[in-house]
């Protein structure tokens, strides 16, 4: 399943948002976006995920998602969104009860996402006895245990200090590799975008534009830290946002 | 270098954090009660302070027994426990439900809210002589007033708590399309907990304090009853022996919802 943008905006009240965003979100591929603080990054996902509506324009789903998928649009909250009174388990199994998953066949789907997110062991914790990294580990897996069409995530790893943020994007790079999923991801952090990317999508400051959508064809397994010609886009991508971000600051001050 | 800093006086850091994190400590509170018990009593027998102004502590406990051996207790105690139970029962699930209701609908909220606020600071026991009128000087016009001196308070807190569920855990249950009812009873529900039980303890103590005011009014049986008799009759070891029962109460009550808290929160901290 594919996911195509076409001419979105978005407005609260009098103020905009966005304007004319077009987008194709291939399938199997992750895309990532970009941009100055402000400029709609999280209201953008939220309006393909469907949790807000567009002012103007319209998400589209081209195909359909797999019989398989229960939840085809599948969210992974900045700060985790686990309910705190559920063990993982219980967290897990909250979204399959709906679909009439219980008994057996939940815990089959419950021991297989926790095994491939390695949280086999912490499967009675609750969510207070985990670390940040395993918290988001734990909304990974949820959200795997759903069999999404498309992840949408929504700045992941931002709540994470940069050692556990580069052992979950290892992780995030062995799960695609094992088993490709569509994902958009958004991060004001560029070096996740390069290191998870295959497209770049740069936006512009308030109201957000597409600026300009930057591919980096080396395949994810074979990034790594410190890779020169990722770094190059980095720098690339920087210059891109430089200039935004600064106008970004001053208009904030001008407010 | 070295030279300067051995020149230079050396001293450690002073330290100036800590205090401001309340800890546990056994048996205070416990030894407050009784050293002022026993303080009581030596001053009620040295004739430090007159019968007449304080009833001496141990003269109270032997009202207690009196009480009991006579069967007294129980008939007023029972009594007391039944309209609680009943009267508070009614009124912290109704003040649940409602509360529930005006923190989901808007259109709940906008129609009951002002009303709760208008009803809330009027003191319920000045409504006894309506409720007599409308459910009779039995035992049906007390449970009324506890439960409607009940209901408001939790209303209140109810609707508080549900308020302050974290929208980002709706949000997420939206987002895995989970149904209206599931969001409710899974993320909503659990979500409010903790503040619909602490609202509990502030309308269960305004619970016993009608309880006792209705039985004032107008009641054979009961502590209210016990109360009002010995105070009229200035009997100041029954005044107290009725005063005690009503404190246990209390403690009685603030221990079933620390139980409550116990098991449904110890997801917290």
């Amino acid at each position: 399943m594919d996911l195509r943008l076409e001419n979105i905006g978005h407005s609260y009240g009098d103020m905009e948002v966005m304007q004319g965003m077009d987008l194709e979100i291939p399938a199997g591929k992750i895309v990532c976006i970009v941009g100055p603080s402000g400029c709609g990054k999280s209201t953008l996902l939220r309006l393909i995920g469907g949790l807000e509506q567009p002012t103007t324009g319209r998400v589209l789903q081209i195909g359909e998602p797999p019989v398989e998928s229960l939840n085809p649009l599948t969210f992974v909250f900045q700060d985790f969104a686990l309910l705190p009174w559920r063990t993982v388990e219980g967290n897990i199994s909250l979204v399959l009860e709906d679909h009439g998953i219980r008994g057996k066949q939940a815990d089959a789907i419950i021991s297989d996402v926790l095994a491939r997110t390695k949280l086999t062991e912490f499967r009675k914790a609750l969510p207070k006895q985990l670390s940040g990294g395993m918290k988001q580990r734990v909304a990974i897996s949820r959200a795997l245990a759903v069999n999404p069409a498309v992840m949408l995530m929504d700045e992941p790893l931002s709540a994470l200090d940069s050692q556990t943020r580069e052992l979950l994007m290892d992780d995030l790079v062995s799960l695609w590799t094992r088993e490709p999923f569509t994902a958009v991801y958004v991060t004001h952090n560029l070096h996740e975008a390069v290191r998870l990317g295959h497209f770049i999508v740069v936006l512009s400051r308030r109201p957000g534009r597409i600026r300009e959508v930057v591919a980096v064809d080396k395949p994810l397994a074979e990034r790594e830290l410190g890779d020169v010609d990722l770094e190059q886009t980095q720098k690339y991508l920087w210059n891109l946002m430089r200039e935004e971000a600064l106008a970004a600051d001053k208009e904030l001050i001008n407010v | 270098m070295s030279d300067s800093v051995q020149a230079k006086q050396t001293k450690p850091v002073a330290f100036r954090g800590g205090g401001f994190s309340p800890i546990h400590i056994k048996w205070v509170g416990l030894s407050v009660f009784v050293t002022l018990i026993l303080v009581l009593e030596a001053g009620t027998r040295s004739g430090f302070i007159s019968n007449l102004t304080m009833p001496r502590p141990s003269d109270v406990g032997w009202t207690f027994v009196e009480l009991w051996t006579s069967g007294l207790l129980w008939k007023h105690v029972l009594p007391s426990v039944s309209r609680l139970l009943v009267g508070a029962t009614l009124g912290a699930s109704l003040g649940i439900g409602v509360g529930i209701l005006i923190g989901l609908f808007s259109y709940i909220r906008a129609g009951l809210v002002p009303l709760i606020s208008a009803i809330f600071p009027v003191p319920k026991i000045a409504l006894l002589p309506l409720f007599v009128i409308w459910f009779g000087i039995d035992e049906t016009s007390k449970y009324a007033l506890i439960a409607f001196g009940t209901f408001t308070p939790t209303v209140v807190s109810t609707f508080g708590a549900v308020d302050n569920v974290d929208r980002s855990l709706i949000r997420m249950g939206q987002s895995f399309s989970l149904s209206w009812f599931s969001i409710v009873t899974k993320i909503v529900l659990p979500g409010a907990m903790p503040g619909i039980l602490s609202g509990l303890r502030v309308s269960l103590a305004i619970a016993i304090i009608l309880l006792v005011a209705a039985e004032m009014l107008g009641a054979e049986y009961g502590i209210g009853a016990y109360i009002l008799q010995a105070g009229s009759l200035y009997d100041l070891e029954r005044l107290f022996a009725g005063v005690v029962i009503l404190s246990v109460m209390g403690v009685t009550v603030s221990a079933v919802i620390g139980f409550f808290e116990k098991r449904l929160l110890g997801w917290r901290m």
